[in-house]
C-alpha cells in the first residue's frame, strides 16, 4: 500500500498482476506471503503490532507470520488456514492481489479457486523434501486451468547452505513434472522466504536469475488474450427510454477477449443476428475501440434482438451447443447422483442441466486419466457430459479461458457444486 | 517523496473499475430488488459513482438504503441528502432511534451504536424484501473482510458462515439464493484504502467536507480524536481541544476518530496516506479493537 519514490510514469503505467501461491504449509506458503508483504511495506505498523501481540499471547518470542493472514478466529485457534484469502501488495511497477489459499485443507478445490482467476502462479517446493506428491498435484491443476505463468520457487535454500547442487538436483525434478503435465518452460528459482533472500533482496552469487519479485514485476499480463478472436457475454440491455436518451439502446459486457473497433460487424451467438458497432460507451466516455478487460456498452446499427445471455464476437465464430463434453472439478461434500438436475452458468447464460456418468477421472498423484464411472466425490477432477435444456455458447477452455469456463449450481440450495473446463479433452494433461 | 495525482489512463484503477462495474451489472441483471449500502463515507461514494457508470445513461435502479445510528455527524448527513436530491435517487433510512424508541433495541451500556445497527439493518431488508445489498466494504479492512467472497450469501438472519462460503471462479457470480435469504455484494473488495482516493483524484468524486483538514474542538478518548455530541463526551479527565483534523473513515461518532492532518486536498491527502505507517481501522475505528476477531464476530451476526 505505501509508495515511495514513485513518479509520474511508474504510477501511470502501473498495472495489476493476480497471482496465487500453492503448495503445502510446510513448504513455506505463508512465510512467503508475510515476506512479500512485509518486503513491499504493506503490513503498517498497528497490523504489525497487532500480529506481534497475537503471537506473545501465544507464548511465541517472535512474530508468527502466519498470524497476519490468517483472519479468522477458528484459523488462529487451530494454527490452519480454512479459506481463501485476498491480500494486496505493490511496487512502484505493478499492484499485485495475491490469492492465498489453504496448504493442506481440500487442496484442489481451493488451488482451483485461486487459479481460476490468476494470471501467474507461484509453486513452493520445499527443498530438502524435493518435489512431492503437492507439487505435482498443484502442477497439474495450475496447468488443467492454463494458468498463463507458473513461476516454481524453491524454497528454504538457507536450510540447504545455499547449495548450488541441491537446487540444480530439484530444479531437475521440477522440470520433469512440468514437462508430463504440459507446463513449458516454468521459471525454476531458489529462495528462502525466511531470511528474504532472493525474494525482493538479491540472491547467491552463483544464481544469475532474477529475485522472484522482479520476476513477478517481468511477467507479461493478459497481452496474450488480445490477440484471441473478439468475445463479450452480454450483461444487460441498456435502454433508459428517458427524455435525454429517447432512443439509447446498448448491449452492456466486460471484454472477455480479443478487442472491438467502432465499424465492425458482430455477431451474437446462439441467436446469430449481425450488426455493426455503431458506437462505444466506456467508463470515460466515448471510445473507438473495446480492448480484453473493459468494460463497455456497445451500440450497433440495428435493433437486434439480443438478450443477456448471448455472446457478442467478430470474425472467429464461437460454438453453440446443448451437450457440454466437460471437465469437471467437485466442490461439493456430496457426490453427484445420476442423471442429477442442476443448473449451468457459463458467462452470463443461465440455463437447466442434467449430469451424465463420469467417463474418467484424473489421478493428480500418477498425473494420468483413469477408467471409472464412480461418482465425482469432493476434490475429484473427471470427464461428465452435460446436457443442456437450452443451446449455450461456448468455446473450448484450451482455446479460450475466458469463454470456456462454466458453474454448475444446485437449483435447490444454490450452492455451486462443481467448476467446469469446456472441451473433455485436456490437451497436454493427456500425454502419460 | 513525490505524489503523484494519476490519471485516466492509470491501468491499474481502471481495471479496478472495469471489474467494479461488471459486477454491478451482474447484479442489475439477476435481482429484483438491489440496494445500495449508503452511508456518505467515501467508500459508498465511490460505490454510487461507479454504479451509475454502470448503467449509464439510464437512471440508477438501485435504492440506497442508509443505516442512521443518530450518531453520525451533520455534515455526513447533509452530503448523504444533497447526493440523493441531486441524483434522484430513492433513499430508505433506517433510523436506530426508532428502534430504541419502541424497545426492539437497547442502549448499551458504553453508549456506542454501531453494534445496534445490525437489526435495524436485517429489519429493513426484510420489510423492503431487498434480495442483493451492495456495500462498498474491502478486504484489505480487516483480516476477516479478506476471506469475504464478492457474493456473499446471506440466510434470514444475516448470518455470515466463513466455513460455508461459495468457493468463487472465474469471474462467474453465483447469487443464487432461497426466499428470505440475501445476497451481500462487495464491488470494490479488490481495492484498497489508496485505490480509492486515486480513483476519487481521478473522478473527481465529490465526498463530505470532514474528509478534508478542518479546525474542530475535540477530545482524546483510547488514543484517538473524538468529536463531542450526543453520544456523550468529554468525560471527567478529558479535555477539549481545537485542532486541524480530518476523518479517514466516516461512521458512528461514538467510536470514529479524526486523525490531526493539514490534508486540505485530494493530493495532500494521498500523500498523507502514503507515508502513514497506521491503517484506517487501526487508526480510527474504535469498535475493531475490542477484540482480535471484533469484525469477524459482528459479521457472523449480520452486520454489513
Amino acid at each position: 500500500m505505501t509508495i515511495t519514490e514513485s513518479t509520474a510514469t511508474d504510477v501511470a503505467s502501473r498495472d495489476q498482476l493476480r497471482l496465487v501461491i500453492a503448495g503445502s504449509v510446510d513448504d513455506g506458503k505463508s512465510t512467503l506471503v508475510g515476506r512479500l508483504l512485509h518486503d513491499t511495506k504493506s503490513i503498517l505498523a498497528d497490523q504489525f503490532e497487532a500480529t506481534l501481540h497475537a503471537s506473545q499471547g501465544r507464548g511465541a518470542t517472535e512474530i508468527d507470520l502466519a498470524l497476519l493472514t490468517d483472519g479468522l478466529r477458528a484459523e488462529r485457534e487451530q494454527g490452519i488456514t480454512i479459506d481463501v484469502a485476498y491480500r494486496y501488495f505493490a511496487t512502484p511497477r505493478r499492484s499485485f492481489v495475491l490469492a492465498d489459499t489453504p496448504g493442506h485443507v481440500q487442496y484442489t478445490r481451493n488451488t482451483v479457486t485461486g487459479a481460476s482467476t490468476a494470471d501467474a502462479a507461484v509453486v513452493l517446493v520445499d527443498v530438502r523434501g524435493g518435489v512431492s506428491a503437492q507439487t505435482r498435484r498443484h502442477a497439474a491443476v495450475l496447468s488443467l486451468l492454463r494458468v498463463p505463468h507458473v513461476v516454481f520457487a524453491i524454497n528454504k535454500m538457507d536450510a540447504v547452505d545455499w547449495s548450488e547442487e541441491r537446487f540444480a538436483q530439484v530444479a531437475d525434478d521440477v522440470r520433469d513434472v512440468a514437462a508430463r503435465v504440459g507446463l513449458s518452460t516454468p521459471e525454476i528459482l531458489p529462495i528462502s522466504a525466511l531470511t528474504g533472500e532472493n525474494v525482493a533482496a538479491p540472491g547467491p552469487d552463483w544464481y544469475a536469475g532474477l529475485s522472484l519479485l522482479s520476476v513477478l514485476e517481468e511477467l507479461p499480463t493478459r497481452i496474450a488474450d488480445v490477440d484471441e478472436p473478439f468475445r463479450l457475454p452480454v450483461q444487460l440491455v441498456i435502454r433508459p427510454r428517458t427524455t435525454e436518451h429517447p432512443d439509447y439502446r446498448g448491449l452492456a459486457g466486460r471484454v472477455a477477449s480479443g478487442s472491438l473497433n467502432v465499424g465492425d460487424t458482430v455477431t451474437a451467438y446462439p441467436s446469430g443476428s449481425s450488426s455493426v458497432v455503431v458506437g462505444i460507451d466506456g467508463a470515460t466516455g466515448e471510445q473507438s475501440r473495446a480492448t480484453v478487460g473493459d468494460s463497455v456498452t456497445v451500440r450497433l446499427a440495428d435493433e437486434l434482438d439480443v438478450a443477456r445471455g448471448e455472446v457478442l464476437a467478430t470474425t472467429v465464430p464461437i460454438r453453440t451447443t446443448q451437450q457440454l463434453d466437460a471437465v469437471l472439478t467437485w466442490l461439493d461434500e456430496r457426490p453427484p447422483t445420476p442423471r442429477q438436475r442442476v443448473l449451468v452458468k457459463a458467462g452470463t447464460k443461465t440455463t437447466r442441466a442434467m449430469l451424465g456418468v463420469t467417463q474418467g477421472v484424473w489421478n493428480v498423484d500418477e498425473l494420468c486419466w483413469q477408467d471409472s464411472s464412480a461418482p465425482l466425490q469432493l476434490n475429484d477432477i473427471g470427464r461428465v457430459s452435460v446436457q443442456l435444456a437450452e443451446p449455450v455458447a461456448v468455446d473450448d477452455y484450451a482455446d479460450h479461458r475466458a469463454t470456456g469456463a462454466f458453474v454448475v449450481i444446485d437449483p435447490d440450495t444454490g450452492a455451486t457444486l462443481a467448476a467446469g473446463l469446456t472441451g473433455a479433452d485436456l490437451g497436454a494433461l493427456t500425454t502419460p | 517523496m513525490t505524489t503523484v495525482i494519476p490519471t485516466a489512463t492509470d491501468v491499474s484503477l481502471r481495471e479496478l473499475e472495469a471489474e467494479a462495474i461488471e459486477i454491478i451489472r451482474e447484479v442489475v441483471a439477476e435481482f429484483d430488488r438491489p440496494a445500495l449500502l449508503f452511508s456518505g463515507g467515501k467508500d459508498s461514494a465511490v460505490l454510487l459513482h461507479l454504479a451509475r457508470k454502470a448503467v449509464w445513461p439510464a437512471p440508477l435502479p438501485i435504492t440506497l438504503l442508509h443505516v442512521d445510528t443518530g450518531h453520525n455527524l451533520p455534515e455526513v448527513l447533509d452530503f448523504r441528502d444533497q447526493v440523493v436530491a441531486e441524483g434522484g435517487h430513492r433513499l430508505v433510512v433506517a433510523e436506530v432511534e426508532k428502534w430504541l424508541a419502541d424497545g426492539r433495541l437497547t442502549e448499551r451500556p458504553d453508549g456506542t451504536r454501531n453494534p445496534l445497527q445490525t437489526v435495524p439493518l436485517l429489519d429493513t431488508i426484510a420489510e423492503q424484501r431487498f434480495d442483493a445489498l451492495l456495500g462498498g466494504a474491502r478486504r484489505d479492512e480487516d483480516r476477516a473482510r479478506a476471506k469475504e467472497r464478492i457474493f456473499s450469501v446471506r440466510d434470514a438472519f444475516g448470518s455470515w458462515d466463513p466455513r460455508k462460503q461459495r468457493p468463487e471462479l472465474w469471474r462467474i457470480y453465483n447469487g443464487r439464493h432461497a426466499p428470505g435469504e440475501h445476497t451481500r455484494v462487495f464491488p470494490i473488495s479488490n481495492w484498497t484504502e489508496l485505490d480509492v482516493w486515486r480513483y476519487i483524484a481521478a473522478e473527481n468524486v465529490a465526498l463530505p467536507s470532514i474528509y478534508y483538514a478542518h479546525e474542530r474542538p475535540v477530545f482524546q478518548r483510547d488514543g484517538m480524536w473524538l468529536t463531542p455530541g450526543p453520544w456523550g463526551g468529554p468525560r471527567g479527565s478529558e479535555t477539549l481541544q481545537t485542532l486541524s483534523v480530518r476523518y479517514r473513515t466516516v461512521g458512528d461518532g461514538s467510536c470514529t476518530g479524526a486523525v490531526e492532518s493539514s490534508a486540505g486536498t485530494i493530493a495532500e491527502v494521498i500523500e498523507e496516506i502514503s507515508v502513514s505507517t497506521l491503517t484506517e481501522r487501526g487508526a480510527t475505528r474504535a469498535d475493531d479493537r475490542l477484540s482480535e476477531a471484533a469484525m469477524e464476530d459482528r459479521k457472523r451476526e449480520g452486520y454489513f
